[in-house]
């Protein structure tokens, strides 16, 4: 008898060099805010969780410390250990932080919306952070940096022309399983690595438990609908067909809000359309 | 003395022609200054605006001549001593053809820049993040052009990436293949490296090493609206050894010397391009892989 050698038939890996990442990532940041914006000042919103935590890193690493804003902006309803283990990252990394409450704001709308659920609550808190993040933007010269990763935004889960509206975002390529590796790596605070994944708009809320999925299997998915795959190849490898279903619903359901708005074209010099040029141009 | 290449990891001034020149004019200078001066400056593809340029390609395409007054200019105002060559790609306006061109250029002559050769890329590369031929015209000529060093090819970006490119280059007889490219850098996955780098190694190693000759790549840095251009800049030996290469974020130069003899001792000792030589009529005669030229000379024959 022969020996039998199989081949063995790997999955794409979504596997990283946390140290090339974070390389490339920080050359991104100089080059796009210092180089081309000619803007070597970073401000972002600091929910407490672990994608800004990680932006927070990088922009650090970029930037240097003191040229990183983080603006804390809880409303009434969120989580204290948010705010703690926001400060965990401003303490370990010293950059500048101001706390600045969105409830009277968000309220003062809200007594004209009575009717409003928590997803249109959870939607004009987003907004206006976003509005007092560009506003803090403008006072101190420094660029909102996006800190959406590829996960959310593949699942549609944000708040369109919110959490998306940052002109540069380090984060936005790489799957939420790929943030916890990089994060681990730059040695961003347990307590914010460890914690489940939370919008924090809710008590209680998670980000698994809205989504109905975990952040390791939806990656998973994501990684190979992204590289063409069908759904019963992917069930295939060993995933539940519920899970894959779920994700490609989410993923077919929300192209739009990869999008800017839709515009009638009418002429042959629309913008994007016929009039193309690049963003640095 | 063995001639020497300088092989330019460059970061553009995306659209900013006049600051790209200058730049180069910096490249020229620092290349003069040293003890041994380069026989060759190679910078990347689309080096005097950036990669990504969309429709405004056609406002930043000049033709031929100008970019050999242009960059002749800046080899004189270097203060360079003496004629020198280069190789540089821009976006060239060939008479209202658009094309993504590399020029190999004698600059410094006493009678003014000297056009060698002008490759006009024939692999427009438009899937994924590359749209190149919604905005150029393919190149329909791939030539082995004579050099101080001996025949010489270049090859931009993608047109490297075919494997019968090298091999038609050898074939025409070219020794030294030249590879302007701007590469959006992909893959975090691997080690320390690009993938898209390691992958661009492969290919390069392998034109080196099968037909002899030696690879020379420089590649563009840089982010452009996110894209990060991979740098990468490198060179192989005739035996397809790696002599040097660079890392994918920083603008540097690399020096190469050149030691032609080095073909000859490849070629003796794996004699693959004289093989193909050989084997080429009876694969290039194949009906399966040219059917046009079987119906041709059917049509010939009736």
């Amino acid at each position: 008898m022969l020996p039998v050698i199989e081949a063995r038939v790997d999955e794409p890996s979504l596997q990283i060099d946390p140290g090339l990442a974070a390389r490339w990532l920080e050359a991104f940041l100089r080059d796009e805010m210092v180089e081309r914006r000619g803007i070597g000042r970073a401000i972002l919103g600091l929910s407490g969780g672990i994608d800004s935590a990680l932006v927070a890193y990088l922009c650090a690493r970029a930037l240097g410390p003191a040229n990183v804003y983080a603006i804390r902006m809880p409303y009434r309803s969120s989580s204290p250990d948010s705010l703690s283990d926001a400060q965990r990252v401003i303490d370990a990394l010293g950059i500048q932080s101001e706390t600045i409450e969105i409830t009277d704001a968000v309220d003062g709308y809200l007594r004209h919306a009575a009717d409003a659920d928590p997803r249109r609550k959870g939607n004009v808190m987003a907004r206006m952070r976003m509005l007092v993040l560009f506003d803090q933007s403008a006072r101190r010269n420094a660029l909102p940096v996006g800190t959406g990763n590829k996960t959310e935004r593949l699942m549609g889960y944000f708040t369109w022309h919110a959490d998306d509206t940052p002109p540069v975002n380090p984060i936005g390529d790489l799957f939420k399983t790929q943030v916890w590796a990089l994060a681990r790596h730059l040695g961003v605070p347990k307590e914010v690595v460890d914690k489940a994944p939370s919008a924090d708009l809710e008590a209680g809320q998670t980000d698994e438990g809205d989504l109905g999925i975990t952040y390791a299997t939806a990656d998973r998915i994501l990684n190979l609908i992204l590289l063409g795959y069908h759904d019963d190849a992917i069930a295939a490898r060993g995933l539940d067909p519920r899970d894959v279903t779920l994700v490609r619903r989410r993923v077919d359901s929300t192209h739009w809000k990869r999008h800017l708005p839709t515009t009638a074209l009418v002429s042959g010099t629309a913008i994007n359309e016929f009039y193309l040029r690049p963003v640095d141009f | 003395m063995t001639p020497l290449a300088a092989l330019v990891q460059f970061k553009p001034r995306k659209g900013d022609v006049a600051a790209n020149l200058a730049a180069m004019r910096d490249v020229f200078a620092q290349c003069a200054a040293w003890d041994e001066r380069p026989a060759l400056v190679v910078f990347p593809e689309a080096a005097l605006t950036g990669y990504f340029l969309e429709g405004a390609v056609y406002e930043l395409a000049f033709d031929a001549a100008t970019m050999a007054r242009n960059v002749d200019e800046q080899w004189r105002a270097s203060g360079a001593s003496g004629p020198g060559d280069v190789v540089a790609g821009f976006f060239e306006n060939y008479s209202g053809a658009f094309h993504n061109s590399a020029m190999y250029l004698r600059c410094g002559e006493p009678g003014g820049p000297r056009i060698v050769h002008v490759h006009r890329k024939m692999f427009l590369p438009t899937y994924g993040v590359f749209d190149e031929e919604r905005f150029l015209t393919r190149g329909r000529r791939l030539a082995a052009f004579e050099t101080q060093f001996g025949k010489a090819a270049i090859l931009i970006c993608e047109d490297a990436w075919h494997a019968i490119m090298p091999t038609v280059a050898a074939l025409k007889g070219a020794r030294l293949l030249i590879v302007p490219s701007a590469s959006p850098g992909r893959g975090l996955g691997a080690a320390g490296e690009l993938e898209s780098t390691t992958r661009w190694k492969a290919i390069l190693s392998s034109a080196a090493s099968e037909h002899g000759v030696y690879v020379l790549y420089a590649g563009l840095t840089g982010f452009e609206g996110g894209k990060g251009m991979s740098g990468g800049t490198c060179a192989f030996s005739p035996r397809g050894d790696l002599l040097e290469s660079a890392g994918p974020l920083d603008a540097c130069i690399i020096k190469i010397p050149l030691d032609l003899a080095e073909v000859d001792l490849a070629r003796a000792t794996l004699p693959l391009l004289g093989d193909l030589s050989a084997v080429l009529p009876d694969l290039w005669l194949d009906d399966e892989i040219f059917p046009q030229a079987a119906a041709l000379r059917t049509e010939e024959r009736s």
